[in-house]
């Protein structure tokens, strides 16, 4: 009896529900940690533009929360929070952290990642970031209202509204970005040093290579970013001079407590950072895509080094072409130039990403899943998104462009809502992987077409909005004639419809959210392999155990889309799949 | 570009695997992740991967001070002789470093442990010099927030000492931890330790001679 006691308290130690659930090392339980902070974020995100679509539009109306009519300033603390909860919370989490942290190990055949600890801390550095983050609302001033990009001097110096909320919100990014940097040297170790045996660079899965090069963005771009944290947290708080120009004036009075700091500076850091991050948000989606397309068309990947270092070259580029957020900041005409000559550049490797997707379903057997709609939705938007890229590379179309709708449209495809559909068509395709269970498949595909339908509504009409000259971050549509919002007319009218998209799109989201939930509660039992993929994480149980391949150590003889080989009766090879079982599968 | 970046890795990677059997990387153990032996060049590798990180800190940071120098409010004060003294020791703790891992690699243990609380002495000792100069600064009337140059003398120092607490607990670590159960061996903690310690030891003689080339 004693001795049984003791037993049981030997293993009940590291089982117990909060070292098992909450305070977990296992990678697979933070990746689905990650990926709920982001569900989480992505809802909240949503709510808050929601909040601005309806004031955009009916001013008037009284909105719970907001005391009688949102002012002004509430607009823009919403939009700074928006921005900043989807930028860092969603994109930068849930497909490189969540999905990262959960498959990257065991597609590679690794039984956890390199420093579990390490990912634990990094898991709940994030947690802390997005509470002081959103603490912001609740303290006295309200929310910031420097939007995501917190340009200073508008940061720094007092406005009487969101001061304090702007301070927690720069702590909280300096949070953020140590934890970044702790998960994206985790990835990078275990990606160099776990691999299984046979597991050779090139028979990566392309989902492994977007995380890894995702890893590397983020190791040198977070850094960055977290010294200019530093820089604006002093000019706050410590009175410091880094970025407030002097003899600035502040209704009517000369700011005495700082001089002669240079605005731009806080641009260039922050830019240094923030291209990188765009591709920290969509590296992952294209890996996804990749990966899915294949699968779902039967056929290997076409041109899969060509994918490879069109990814590494998409991450080399990246940190090339931070000026071109600064065309309208006066910055020299020959920097300008030679930053849009290395923007458009980027156009190569995307374009033979988007040729070889092409090239991938080309002649194949296409299956139409959920997971793959989306994944086709995913090459649809990013080719939208990216062709007004090149239009607002040139510095000479992105002058009047810049502070309008057009760049609203640009990024929301391109980094937005590209991204969540790469996230999407993850969470379709691994959803039997993580949980044992099926989403409802006729319920995802209506998810699909209402959301792929829904977006394409929001955000066309935006191109058209900024070529007419409707400015973004206006909170009054009523205060200028020209944007009709009295008398309901003219590019209001196109604001309405946008309006209206907007809330079916995030209603659409709700049955996302229900479809998941029932998934996890009482979808059909996965198998092993539903979708006969050919990766390793499709070798071990649905959900895979605690140290994911039980103690053995896979093998890989193949590369990662060896699909309808021909000779072959079964229509894919695993990865594992010995020389000896595919010569007795010949037929 | 990014073919050569593959195919280097692509080396390293085969090295790794020669001669270690799979099982010594790879044996998965089933008690929660705690036990499983992690090979040394994956601590390698974290650690570089870290200083990248901190190097690209470092160097923002850097460059904000070349940008902002160049504006015309920019003063210059002479850095307290201190500076000199605290670099001195910092690069002597560099040297006791590596003779403590001689003499763990000897498996003399005891001359180890006299080495090694010898460095974290000194590294404290040049924390505490660094303070002294911060109150030499304040005394000649010297703040955060008299000049940038000032705002950054005051913000170089406290990231490098913040780093090199970080160091100092890491010392501690390596000396106080009991090993038995633990991933990896103590000369290897060691090893990884000692590579940090003089990362930052350079890192220290990188910034003072920007901040006394900038005056």
């Amino acid at each position: 009896m004693a001795s049984h006691a003791n037993v049981a308290h030997v293993h009940a130690a590291p089982s117990g529900f909060i070292r098992k659930y909450i305070f977990s090392v296992d990678h697979k339980v933070i990746g689905i940690q990650y990926y709920l902070l982001a569900l989480f974020s992505v809802f909240l995100g949503m709510t808050l533009s929601i909040f601005m679509r309806i004031h955009l539009v009916w001013p008037e109306i009284n909105i719970p929360f907001f005391g009688g009519q949102m002012k002004p300033e509430q607009y823009i603390a919403l939009l700074t929070m928006h921005g900043t909860i989807m930028v860092f919370m969603v994109l930068t989490t849930a497909p490189q952290s969540g999905f990262g942290n959960y498959f990257l190990p065991i597609q590679i055949g690794a039984a956890d990642m390199a420093f579990p600890v390490i990912n634990m801390l990094s898991f709940w550095t994030t947690f802390l970031s997005l509470v002081v983050m959103v603490a912001a609302f609740f303290v006295e001033g309200g929310a910031p209202i420097s939007g995501w990009t917190a340009y200073t001097p508008l940061s720094i110096l007092k406005q009487g509204v969101g001061d304090t909320g702007q301070t927690l919100w720069v702590i909280g990014l300096a949070i953020f970005c140590a934890a970044s940097l702790m998960g994206a040297l985790n990835f990078i170790t275990t990606l160099v040093d776990l691999r299984a045996p046979g597991l050779s660079l090139m028979r990566l899965p392309l989902t492994v290579w977007a995380w890894f090069v995702t890893a590397i963005l983020g190791l040198l771009a977070f850094g960055v970013l977290l010294a200019a944290c530093v820089l604006l947290l002093l000019d706050r708080v410590a009175g410091t001079s880094f970025f407030v120009p002097g003899g600035l004036v502040q209704t009517g009075q000369i700011v005495a407590e700082h001089s002669g700091g240079s605005p731009l500076l806080w641009q260039h850091l922050f830019w240094f950072f923030g291209h990188p991050e765009v591709y920290i948000a969509i590296l992952p989606g294209m890996g996804v895509a990749s990966h899915v397309l294949s699968t779902f068309s039967r056929k290997p990947v076409f041109g899969y080094r060509a994918m490879v270092y069109a990814l590494c070259g998409i991450g080399f580029l990246g940190f090339m072409v931070w000026g071109h957020h600064m065309f309208i900041s006066g910055m020299s005409p020959y920097t300008a130039f030679a930053f849009s000559i290395m923007t458009m550049s980027i156009g190569v490797p995307s374009a033979i990403k988007t040729f070889n997707w092409l090239g991938t379903l080309w002649g194949g057997r296409i299956h139409f899943t959920t997971a793959m709609l989306f994944a086709l939705g995913f090459v649809s938007l990013f080719v939208t998104g990216g062709l007004s890229g090149l239009f607002l590379a040139q510095p000479s179309v992105d002058l009047p462009l810049h502070d309008t709708y057009f760049v609203v449209a640009h990024f929301h495809l391109i980094m937005g809502v590209a991204a969540i559909f790469g996230i999407f068509a993850a969470t379709y395709f691994w959803f039997p992987k993580m949980f044992g269970k099926f989403m409802n498949e006729t319920i995802g595909k209506v998810h699909f077409w209402l959301t792929f339908a829904g977006v394409y509504c929001i955000f066309m009409p935006m191109h058209f909005l900024g070529i007419a000259g409707h400015m973004r971050r206006y909170a009054d549509l009523t205060a200028v004639d020209f944007l009709g919002g009295a008398k309901h007319i003219g590019l209001w009218k196109v604001q309405y419809f946008i309006s209206i998209a907007a809330f079916i799109t995030v209603s659409a989201q709700l049955l996302f959210l229900a479809n998941f939930i029932w998934g996890i509660w009482k979808g059909k039992r996965a198998p092993i392999n539903p979708w006969n993929a050919t990766t390793l994480e499709w070798t071990v149980p649905s959900p895979p155990p605690h140290d994911n391949f039980a103690g053995r150590v896979p093998t890989v003889y193949h590369g990662p889309y060896e699909f309808s080989v021909p000779g072959q009766k079964q229509d894919f090879i695993p990865q594992d799949m010995t020389p000896e079982e595919v010569l007795r599968d010949r037929s | 570009m990014p073919g050569t970046v593959a195919e280097e890795l692509e080396l390293q990677i085969e090295h790794g695997h020669g001669g270690v059997p799979p099982s010594r990387y790879l044996d998965g153990g089933g008690d929660r992740g705690g036990s499983r032996p992690i090979p040394r060049r994956a601590y390698i590798t974290g650690i570089t991967m870290l200083l990248g990180a901190i190097t690209m800190f470092f160097m923002a940071l850097a460059s904000a001070y070349f940008v902002r120098g160049g504006y015309d409010d920019w003063r210059s004060f002479s850095l307290p002789r201190i500076l000199w003294a605290n670099t001195l020791i910092l690069l002597l703790s560099s040297v006791t470093v590596e003779m403590a891992r001689k003499q763990l690699s000897r498996g003399m243990v005891a001359a180890f442990r006299n080495y090694w609380a010898l460095s974290t002495g000194l590294g404290l000792l040049f924390v505490g010099g660094q303070l002294i100069a911060w109150r030499q600064f304040r005394a000649a009337g010297v703040f955060v927030n008299t000049n940038p140059s000032s705002s950054f003398f005051y913000l170089f120092t406290a990231a490098h000492g913040l780093h090199l607490l970080g160091g100092i607990v890491a010392l501690l670590y390596v000396a106080f931890r009991s090993w038995n159960r633990a991933r990896t061996t103590q000369p290897i903690a060691a090893e990884i330790t000692a590579i940090y310690w003089h990362f930052l030891d350079g890192l220290w003689v990188f910034l003072l001679l920007l901040l006394s080339l900038g005056r």
